[in-house]
């Protein structure tokens, strides 16, 4: 019995010595092993090299630092959100994450203390200087900037397949018009081509080509107004950019609804169809295929947008309680240096957020996309979370899965109105 | 005298001891199905009452109390889905439960090759339904799908040649609805001209509904095999010496015999209807028009893409409700019949 006695407290000794030791190495490897950990959802393969590049900057930088690469699969983050939120909510932050700027940044991680303030580093760094103030504009708050932005996508363009065009002797020159556009339009139509690509089996694609009508018929100006309350859907100009929209939806190719964007662009290479309204991320699509700037494809603003650079763009945040705060200053320190943002770009096919990048080095569809950021007036998107928050943008995806079918241009104003208005921001 | 007390003491003594081992046993599980179903269930309805429609959580209860719920009724998306609901699990159903049963009849009779046609048509079932929806988005894609058999039949010049256009349904592309019925509705309650959305049959479930029904006809046959099983032969004998043909033998005698198997596939697969997500999501997504939305999509999309709580959470509660209609009076027959 007492030897019995005596075997229990060795086991207990033993167990205890083991979870003395367990405690030991947990508290250690927090503190010993230097580690970051970003969050984001480039995982496709331009994406995910563009990204490596921005880590390979970093570990020459910051040798002793261990990278982890949380990234999910999933288009504009529709599958990496969920954990995100998840996460956040329940005290796990990862260091840093992928983010758009504007409503999102602001709405969803700032208001409710997610994010950090990043004021010191652009002092540090003197982004103040090197980034515009209408981009900075969309990631500020109180004075204070919460989001370093990597890279640029512009996503007013209007894109054609040149050949195609000559074949039926239409030229098109430095800019184009609704009008003009629809004219050569039923023209095509006449000659059995169709006008209009679209692959909107995502429905966010038939919403780009909303959102440059929109921004085209009204204006930069109004279409601001839209998202702080001052214009409202059911606005005259408003419901003429929505009846420009469906004019263009009779020009489609029949099978839209079965493809995704880029099999639509597949479709422009092939001469399926002519014109594409959709952001550059086309132009990666293209130069993939190995076609040729101004040979196999042209472009031109989105009609009435040619002052305009409507802005699709990504960045990266501070987290409040992150467990490696030093890192992840360092991390974003370097995703806002030029040279790591040239790279990046180059690889991503966008353009770099900060205005001093060599331009020498992108190729001509991009130095004139550089050329429309720094002269044009920058207006954010909606459809990718920049202009309004989450549930109004998932309120206009609805609304035009709705309107794609029945056109009733009524009922697509008369819900934005509404939606805007429960979402906060309409009046 | 004094044993027998003892004795019966000791028995409720026993007695007592065991039904605080069972209750003891019972207890985790009672516990968690308490906490993680019930307990779940409650503060999904709670949030469904709130304001909470963003990232930050808000708690605050919503005025008036059924706002979101209202809301929700008169969103033309909502009611497409529950429209969507009733039209994929009629023709679901009725689908499968025709396939499985012909099948099980076939199958029934002695022949070579039985028990590898009988793996062959179960085998779908054991096929996740995201593989499921992958396969048949593919082979109803408008342009490189199914549509190209009517090129390479000939169908298509047959039809050219007699001055008729080439037959090439859009499938899960078509916005169409037919044989709706919001004239009739008009008619017996003028309120109803103000729908949003046409009550009739989207074109684009049907292919759907195709998809669900070539993956589970294989388990509708196994389950009707069983009955069959357990049809005396003696039945069929005397059957047939009432002079019965084959077809009015089946008609009459083992069809109606396999009542009760009927009822209990079509609840399951009812289940099937009511939940399903997965085999939607992969295959056509809502759809054109949300011709193919169904409500866990929306709860979904709105949980998580729009971050609003409380409206993800109203729809929830609905489903819930919807399979309660049907479960609940399942069970109570199944009880009584028990009894």
């Amino acid at each position: 019995m007492a030897l019995d006695l005596r075997g229990m407290r060795n086991v207990t000794l033993i167990l205890a010595g083991v979870l003395l030791l367990a405690a030991c190495q947990d508290s250690g490897s927090s503190s010993e092993i230097n580690q970051v950990e970003v969050f984001s959802w480039w995982t496709s393969g331009s994406e995910a090299a563009a990204l490596e590049s921005v880590f390979e900057s970093f570990r020459s930088q910051y040798p002793d630092v261990n990278v982890i690469n949380a990234s999910i699969a999933g288009g504009g983050g529709s599958a990496a959100r969920p954990v995100l939120q998840t996460r956040l909510v329940g005290g796990n932050p990862p260091d840093t994450w992928q983010t758009h700027p504007g409503a999102e940044v602001m709405g969803q991680y700032v208001t409710p203390g997610f994010a950090l303030s990043l004021h010191d580093l652009y002092i540090e760094e003197g982004w103040y200087q090197v980034f515009p103030s209408s981009l900075l504009s969309m990631v500020t708050e109180k004075g204070q900037p919460f989001l370093v932005i990597l890279n640029l996508h512009r996503s007013n363009t209007l894109w054609y397949n040149l050949p195609l065009l000559a074949d039926h002797n239409i030229e098109i020159g430095e800019s184009l018009s609704y009008e003009e556009l629809f004219d050569i339009a039923e023209s095509l139509s006449a000659a059995g081509v169709t006008p209009f690509c679209m692959g909107d089996a995502g429905i966010w694609a038939t919403g780009i080509m909303f959102e440059n009508a929109l921004a085209g018929v009204i204006g930069p100006e109004r279409y601001l107004g839209l998202w702080d309350g001052t214009v409202s859907f059911t606005d005259a100009d408003v419901r003429t950019a929505i009846e420009t929209y469906g004019r263009l939806l009779n020009y489609l190719n029949t099978d839209h609804a079965a493809l995704s964007w880029d099999q639509a662009v597949d479709k422009l290479i092939g001469g399926g169809c002519v014109f594409y309204s959709m952001g550059d991320w086309v132009y990666g699509e293209l130069a993939q295929a190995g076609k040729r700037d101004n040979v196999d494809f042209g472009w031109v603003a989105a009609p009435g947008t040619e002052d305009t650079y409507l802005l699709v763009s990504d960045g990266f945040t501070l987290a409040q309680g992150g467990p490696n705060a030093e890192a992840a200053r360092n991390m974003l320190r370097v995703m806002g240096q030029r040279k790591v943002q040239e790279d990046f770009n180059l690889l991503k096919g966008s353009i770099c957020a900060r205005t001093d990048c060599d331009q020498s080095r992108f190729g001509p569809y991009l130095q004139w996309a550089m050329e429309s950021y720094s002269t044009d007036m920058l207006i954010p998107t909606v459809v990718h979370g920049s202009a309004a928050p989450a549930d109004f943008q998932q309120a206009l995806n609805d609304a035009l899965t709705d309107f794609v079918v029945r056109r009733n241009v009524d009922a697509f104003a008369n819900t934005l109105k509404r939606e805007a208005r429960a979402s906060g921001f309409g009046k | 005298m004094r044993r027998v007390l003892a004795s019966n003491l000791r028995g409720s003594a026993w007695q007592r001891i065991t039904r605080h081992k069972a209750l003891l046993v019972l207890l985790p599980s009672l516990a968690l199905t308490g906490i993680f179903v019930y307990g779940f269930i409650g503060s999904s309805f709670f949030f469904s009452l709130t304001n909470w429609r963003t990232l930050a959580v808000d708690l605050s209860l919503r005025e008036p109390l059924w706002q979101t719920y209202a809301e929700m009724l008169a969103m033309p998306r909502f009611q497409a889905d529950l429209r969507n609901t009733v039209v994929f699990s009629v023709l679901f159903i009725a689908l499968a439960i025709s396939m499985g049963l012909v099948l099980a009849i076939l199958l029934d009779r002695q022949f070579a090759g039985r028990s590898f046609f009988r793996s062959a048509f179960l085998f779908p079932y054991a096929l996740s339904f995201i593989v499921t929806g992958v396969l048949w988005r593919w082979i109803f894609n408008p342009e490189t799908g199914i549509n190209l058999f009517f090129d390479l039949l000939g169908i298509n010049k047959a039809l050219a040649a007699l001055g008729i256009g080439p037959l090439a349904p859009g499938w899960t592309t078509d916005p169409n609805v037919v044989l709706s019925v919001n004239q009739a509705i008009a008619a017996v309650w003028p309120r109803g001209a103000s729908f949003q959305i046409e009550w009739g049959i989207p074109v684009a479930l049907i292919p759907v509904a195709i998809a669900a029904t070539w993956q589970l006809s294989g388990f509708v046959m196994a389950m009707y095999l069983g009955g069959l099983g357990g049809i005396a032969q003696s039945v069929r004998d005397a059957a047939r010496i009432d002079g019965a043909s084959e077809f009015r033998m089946y008609r009459s005698v083992i069809v109606p015999m396999l009542t009760p198997i009927t009822i209990s596939t079509a609840i399951i697969l009812l289940h099937v209807s009511l939940k399903i997500f997965d085999l939607v999501f992969a295959m056509s997504g809502v759809g054109p028009g949300f011709a193919t939305d169904m409500p866990s999509i929306f709860v979904f999309e709105m949980m998580f893409k729009a971050a609003r709580y409380n409206l993800g959470a109203a729809a929830s509660i609905v489903m819930l409700l919807a399979s309660c209609i049907v479960v609940i009076p399942y069970l109570v027959h199944t009880f009584r019949s028990r009894e």
